[in-house]
């Protein structure tokens, strides 16, 4: 404390009676333990519904004994700060538990055999197999689709922010908006229409074409995001010295936004990856290895995932291939992420000295 | 090396906003013209007409003639781009690229341009750094990014950019309204320098330093808001501060209006 706390006797009107630090642990300890005490003597057995009442114990406790000590506006100040932290806490819980149980449940299977074998010769119902062709059908659906979708997308954006102007301009960004809100499965349908025009089996690079109409209109908000943060005075500098305005958006604005950007493709890519209803019409799922997308029914790891519940007939070997599954596919998407963050970190412009 | 400018009837609009209106002067090489009036007078956007940077604008557009050593600049068929490459531009607020070092950022014009010989490079980026007083200050750091340089520093930056690629005009738009007086000073004694080799035209709003760092002012004014900017008058420096031919001139000068 400073030495005015010592030396001046007189009340002060800047200080006032404050709670000691360990206020907040303690009343939250003390709600937690009355929530249990309350749920046992009205007999309720849910763990949420301990949870929700050792919640408003802890809000309602902080309120009345910040107000009886530090006065009602550091009472309210509390109960602001407390509002938030058990808005954090149920925002959180579902997210630890979801990973919990995927991790618990999928290692079980999750190995090297798991990963480099398929389910050729293996029942649905029985032990063993692996993952092998769904994995290599993901990779080729996905990638495929964003060697479609982000390019397009990509210069989508940049000609909405660097030349689009008028109707032209006006239509495409609402048909991007329409297209952001198309359901996956009317996608799919779309596709398939084509498909059966054409009286094509299915195959994977269908299912890429329908990924590639769900990646674009992402790629495309995210791109057009980042490029309108590139500050005008860089194209404005580059242009003052008699650079072309395509060299221009070439060499100064999309590096200068080359992070962001790849962030929104990855997180599209990341969004694809996930989905299960397009990949089932058009690609079918197979459990023979197919390393060719160009023909032939393919698997995915969505739709391995889904089908190993669906098909079956409850047999623990699938479940527990299926939470395998989800692992590899929840630490693929992960791994993007992380490879996301970390190209946006190296390409971030610098200011270091 | 340095050339004339010769502006005649000059109007630019944004959209249907008539910004300037008929405006006519000469610019004489190897000289400094500074450019004062009241803020929205028009200053910047006649500045931004002399290398059709106006135009990059929104809506911008221009009528009139702006002659470059006889050459229209908005005659039919004329590149903005080589437009540009011959009229170099600084701006208000140190604009580096980030994304460059202190190297790249100099030789960006050339290098974007692809208009440079390899082994030449090298000589540019040193050559242009000492014209613009900064290479004793980050020859040991060229390759460091530019954002990291102090704000007069990165300014003087842009001034190393801009003469890399050999303009015949520099046109500065307030270029030490962000900056502090001594960064002011090492830029005002850089363009000192400069104008042995460019035609250099000014925007300021500080008159002291209108007052000592042109040869020549013109005096811009609009008669109300929303009404177009006009040239009032453009003479000699010392004629401008001591003895100006309109009285809104001394006005403004003296600080009685605007």
């Amino acid at each position: 404390m400073s030495t005015a706390a010592v030396t001046d006797k007189r009340p002060s009107t800047l200080r006032a009676a404050s709670l000691p630090k360990w206020t907040s642990p303690a009343i939250a300890v003390g709600a937690i333990a009355l929530g249990i005490g309350i749920s046992f003597a009205a007999d309720l057995h849910s763990e949420i519904q301990w949870a929700l009442i050792a919640a408003v114990l802890f809000v309602l406790g902080t309120y009345g004994i910040s107000a009886r000590v530090e006065g009602r506006r550091q009472a309210k100040d509390r109960v602001a700060t407390s509002f938030v932290w058990v808005a954090f806490l149920l925002a959180v819980i579902p997210l630890v538990s979801l990973v919990w149980t995927t991790v618990s449940r999928g290692v079980k299977v999750l190995d090297v055999y798991f990963l480099t074998h398929s389910m050729g010769v293996v029942a649905d119902s029985e032990p063993g197999g692996g993952i092998y062709h769904a994995i290599i059908g993901s990779l080729e659906q996905v990638g495929l689709a964003t060697l479609i979708g982000a390019p397009i997308g990509v210069m989508t954006a940049i000609y909405l922010v660097e030349y689009g102007r008028g109707r032209l301009a006006q239509a495409v960004t609402f048909f991007v908006d329409v297209m952001t809100g198309i359901p996956s499965i009317v996608a799919g349908l779309f596709i398939l229409s084509l498909m059966l025009i054409f009286e094509m089996q299915p195959f994977g690079f269908a299912g890429s074409l329908a990924l590639a109409i769900l990646m674009m209109p992402v790629v495309v908000r995210s791109t057009e995001e980042m490029l309108k943060l590139v500050p005008n005075e860089l194209r404005e500098a580059s242009l003052a010295l008699g650079v072309p305005k395509w060299r221009t958006i070439l060499k100064v604005v999309l590096p200068t936004s080359i992070g962001g950007i790849t962030t929104g493709i990855m997180l599209a890519i990341a969004r694809i990856a996930g989905e299960t209803a397009p990949v089932l019409l058009l690609v079918f799922g197979n459990p023979f290895i197919n390393n060719n997308p160009f023909e032939g029914a393919q698997a995915s790891l969505p739709l391995y995932i889904y089908q190993q519940y669906a098909q079956s007939a409850g047999a623990n070997a699938a479940y527990d291939r299926a939470w395998a599954a989800s692992l590899t596919l929840i630490a693929f998407v992960m791994i993007l992420n992380l490879v996301a963050r970390g190209i946006a970190r190296w390409k971030a412009p610098k200011a270091g000295r | 090396m340095a050339k004339r400018i010769d502006v005649s009837g000059l109007t630019a609009y944004y959209g249907s906003h008539k910004a300037i209106e008929d405006i006519s002067m000469t610019v004489e090489p190897r000289s400094v013209t500074a450019f004062i009036g009241p803020s929205g007078c028009g200053k910047s956007t006649f500045l931004r007409t002399l290398n059709r940077m106006h135009e990059v604008t929104p809506g911008g557009r221009v009528e009139g003639k702006v002659l470059l050593d006889d050459e229209d600049l908005y005659g039919t068929g004329v590149d903005p781009v080589s437009v540009r490459r011959e009229v170099g531009m600084v701006f208000q607020r140190p604009n580096p690229f980030p994304t460059m070092s202190i190297y790249e950022n100099v030789a960006a014009g050339l290098r974007l341009n692809g208009s440079y010989k390899k082994s030449e490079l090298n000589d540019i980026v040193e050559r242009s750094l000492k014209g613009a007083n900064l290479w004793n200050e980050v020859k040991d750091r060229l390759n460091k990014p530019g954002s990291g340089l102090s704000g007069g520093q990165q300014q003087r930056l842009c001034i190393a950019r801009a003469i890399a690629v050999e303009p015949k005009v520099l046109l500065m738009d307030e270029p030490c309204s962000a900056l502090d007086p001594i960064s002011t000073l090492a830029i005002e004694d850089l363009i000192g320098e400069l104008k042995e080799r460019f035609t250099i035209v000014i925007v300021t709003h500080n008159m002291q330093q209108a007052a000592r760092v042109s040869d020549r002012t013109a005096f811009f004014n609009l008669s109300a808001v929303g009404q177009p900017g006009r040239l009032i008058e453009i003479d000699d420096t010392e004629r401008i501060f001591s003895n100006p031919s309109v009285q809104a001139t001394e006005d403004y000068i003296s600080g009685r209006f605007g």
